[in-house]
């Protein structure tokens, strides 16, 4: 099947111009490649190449294939193999069931992640030095319906209660 | 925790599981070491398939190791399990720790936590955040019923096909066991 070229919209409702937008009713089955940056809200069964471009999976969107971008934001839901050059977010929302190969990671409270991540270093000749590990986020504490306990910091010093046991 | 990292070191960088599913800290401590991660929310898939009371007996063992563990054997050198075997229903656990050896690496280092007195059937849930390799931040999560109270004799009974079992106490009467593969 003919890859499907998105056609573009003059503004995105991020402020940005230039960005590709499929709407959450619209259902692809087959391989989306786009040279522009992709907001994509609908149904996919497929791949999806954005090489030099940044993906965007709505909140609406379930997409069921491998993914390959600069960028890649994921808010819906997601079951495929994920490779990002440049980064990655999984925000609160999302769902992603597959493998990650990424430069920078940087996933919300909340998400849902199964798979293995992979953490590569950036292709030096190809982007300014910037630092090839996850980006550190600060800790948020989780929803609870506990009463009354918070957050806590516990040094696991381990004073051993026991001989080690050796078989 | 410490002796989880010290023998993590002794492995080339490599894969470490983490059954408390994925957050932003422990991804972030381990690619830094130079690992890769694999978070699994074992809680989430008891809650959503073994606690389904459509499904049958079989049906739902069937499901839960379609969703849970469902890795190659030998994939890790090290898993982090936190406090997932207390929240583990009985008729549960000898197939996930026999899957767990499964998954594991000869010399793997695993961390289990245990928490609490005897006498609480209802505990805490926390997500564990590794701040450094004696360092955990505990984000607290809902209150569950705890399957069991596990004294040090039944952790070594339960991991009697493993290499070595040692037992530590940290702090708010957190029991930090490492079994060896």
């Amino acid at each position: 099947m003919s890859p499907i070229t998105p056609r573009s919209m003059d503004n995105d409702g991020y402020g940005r111009t230039s960005q590709a937008s499929i709407g959450k009713s619209v259902i692809v089955k087959g391989q989306i490649c786009s040279r522009e940056d992709l907001y994509f809200d609908g149904e996919l069964e497929g791949t999806v190449e954005l090489q030099e471009n940044k993906l965007t999976i709505g909140p609406n969107g379930r997409v069921h294939a491998n993914i390959k971008a600069r960028e890649i934001i994921v808010i819906g839901s997601v079951n495929g193999n994920v490779e990002a050059s440049e980064k990655l977010e999984i925000r609160k929302e999302a769902r992603l069931v597959g493998d990650i190969r990424t430069t920078r990671i940087v996933i919300e409270d909340g998400a849902f992640y199964k798979g293995s991540i992979d953490i590569v270093k950036q292709d030096v000749s190809r982007t300014p030095q910037q630092p090839a590990t996850a980006q550190v986020q600060r800790p948020q504490v989780a929803a609870t319906a506990a009463a009354g306990l918070g957050s806590a910091s516990t040094t696991m010093a381990g004073v051993p209660i026991n001989n080690e046991l050796k078989r | 925790m410490e002796r989880f990292f010290q023998a993590l070191a002794e492995f080339p960088p490599s894969s470490v599981l983490d059954l408390g599913g994925a957050n932003q800290a422990n991804v972030s401590f381990l690619t830094n070491l130079g690992h890769g991660i694999s978070p699994d929310n074992v809680l989430h898939y008891l809650d959503r398939i073994w606690h389904n009371p459509e499904l049958s007996a079989s049906r739902r063992r069937e499901e839960f190791f379609d969703h849970a563990l469902n890795y190659h054997a030998a994939s890790f050198n090290g898993a982090l399990v936190w406090d997932t075997l207390e929240f583990l229903p009985e008729d549960l656990l000898d197939s996930f720790i026999k899957q767990l050896h499964i998954l594991l690496n000869p010399g793997a280092p695993m961390l289990i936590l245990f928490h609490g007195s005897e006498r609480e059937s209802n505990i805490q849930s926390w997500t564990y955040r590794i701040a450094s390799t004696s360092m955990l931040q505990l984000a607290p999560l809902e209150v569950r019923t705890r399957s069991r109270y596990y004294s040090n004799t039944a952790i070594e009974r339960i991991f009697e096909g493993f290499r070595r079992v040692s037992f530590f106490l940290a702090h708010n009467q957190i029991r930090e066991v490492l079994v060896i593969r």
